[in-house]
């Protein structure tokens, strides 16, 4: 239990601090950096109480995808070069106190509603999904994944799909000035158009210039 | 102190929550920093959910922080490109700059 305990704390500590340091650090690069870290701290703390499947999947999709999206855009457009710092900027600070006033107003509020809740009397009688201690975790994620929520599944699905198509459209560029194929015209093409038979007269030649 | 229970697990995701909000409203510096203090706020959520689904021993919880997972990949996906377009209009993400809204 000790050993919990020390783990929660160390993890949940590097959570934390990281945290804070993406919100303040100046680098944008750095900011990325701890993001992975308080990532992979937190999928250390899921890993440890019991949801390995999830964790892992936080490392391969956050770590591995997002985070490596966030550091291809924050290189390619070149914010690091733009000399600003993160709160003190030319304006006034007018918007500093009041955005902490608002967000420890909501942090006391969150803490409020932990300390006073407590469980329905029935809730563990209602129809709930028991982890079984026989399958793993990544078992019985798939069991149920699978039958009962496939259309959310699917729908999931249907969403990073939009989200592709989307990314690819807002993204998409047309230079003027390229030579592209296009099929169309080159299949529509006849035979009429493309091919023309010049009878050539003795010892003049011909003009194609057309 | 040493019993590490549920409550833990959600100061835990109310400090990440309260953090990211904090990043959202201060930050002037660029907009990637909020996009990824969004990120931030779906990770408390997705602790949250975590915790719970363990602590009382219902599967479901899990279940959701995978669409959860689902939903904020394509939500950085989209807002990423967003920017990316953006920058090459206007050539500045600087929150500051970005007022035509008049807002």
């Amino acid at each position: 239990m000790i050993v919990h305990a020390i783990f929660f704390y160390t993890f949940s500590l590097i959570a934390v601090v990281s945290a804070i340091m993406v919100t303040v650090s100046k680098n944008t690069v750095h900011s990325v950096f701890f993001l992975i870290l308080d990532f992979i701290s937190i999928s250390c703390l899921f890993i440890m109480i019991g949801a390995e499947f999830l964790g892992m999947i936080m490392l391969i999709v956050y770590v591995g995808a997002v985070a490596v999206l966030f550091l291809f855009v924050v290189m390619m457009l070149n914010v690091v070069q733009q000399k600003n710092t993160s709160f003190e900027s030319d304006s006034d600070g007018k918007h500093i106190p009041i955005g902490l006033l608002i967000s420890l107003i909501i942090f006391f509020e969150l803490i409020i509603v932990i300390g006073g809740w407590k469980y329905k009397p029935d809730l563990l009688n209602s129809i709930s999904l028991n982890i079984s201690s026989e399958l793993t975790n990544t078992h019985s994620l798939g069991y149920v994944l699978y039958t009962d929520y496939i259309h959310l599944f699917q729908l999931s699905g249907i969403i990073l799909l939009v989200a592709m198509v989307g990314a690819i459209v807002l993204t998409f560029r047309k230079r003027s000035g390229l030579k592209r194929q296009s099929y169309f015209k080159q299949i529509s093409r006849e035979k009429v158009e493309g091919v023309d038979l010049v009878t050539v007269d003795s010892k003049k030649g011909v003009n194609i210039d057309v | 102190m040493f019993e590490i229970g549920l409550g833990h697990y959600l100061i835990l995701a109310a400090i990440i929550f309260a953090i990211g909000l904090a990043g959202v409203f201060l930050n002037r510096k660029n907009i990637i920093v909020i996009l990824m203090s969004i990120e931030l706020i779906l990770l408390a959520v997705n602790i949250n959910l975590v915790s719970f689904s363990i602590f009382i021993n219902d599967l479901t919880g899990q279940i959701f922080t995978l669409f959860i997972l689902t939903v904020a990949a394509a939500e950085a996906a989209i807002g990423l490109a967003i920017i990316v377009v953006y920058y090459r209009n206007s050539g500045t993400i600087r929150v500051e700059e970005i007022d035509q809204l008049k807002g």
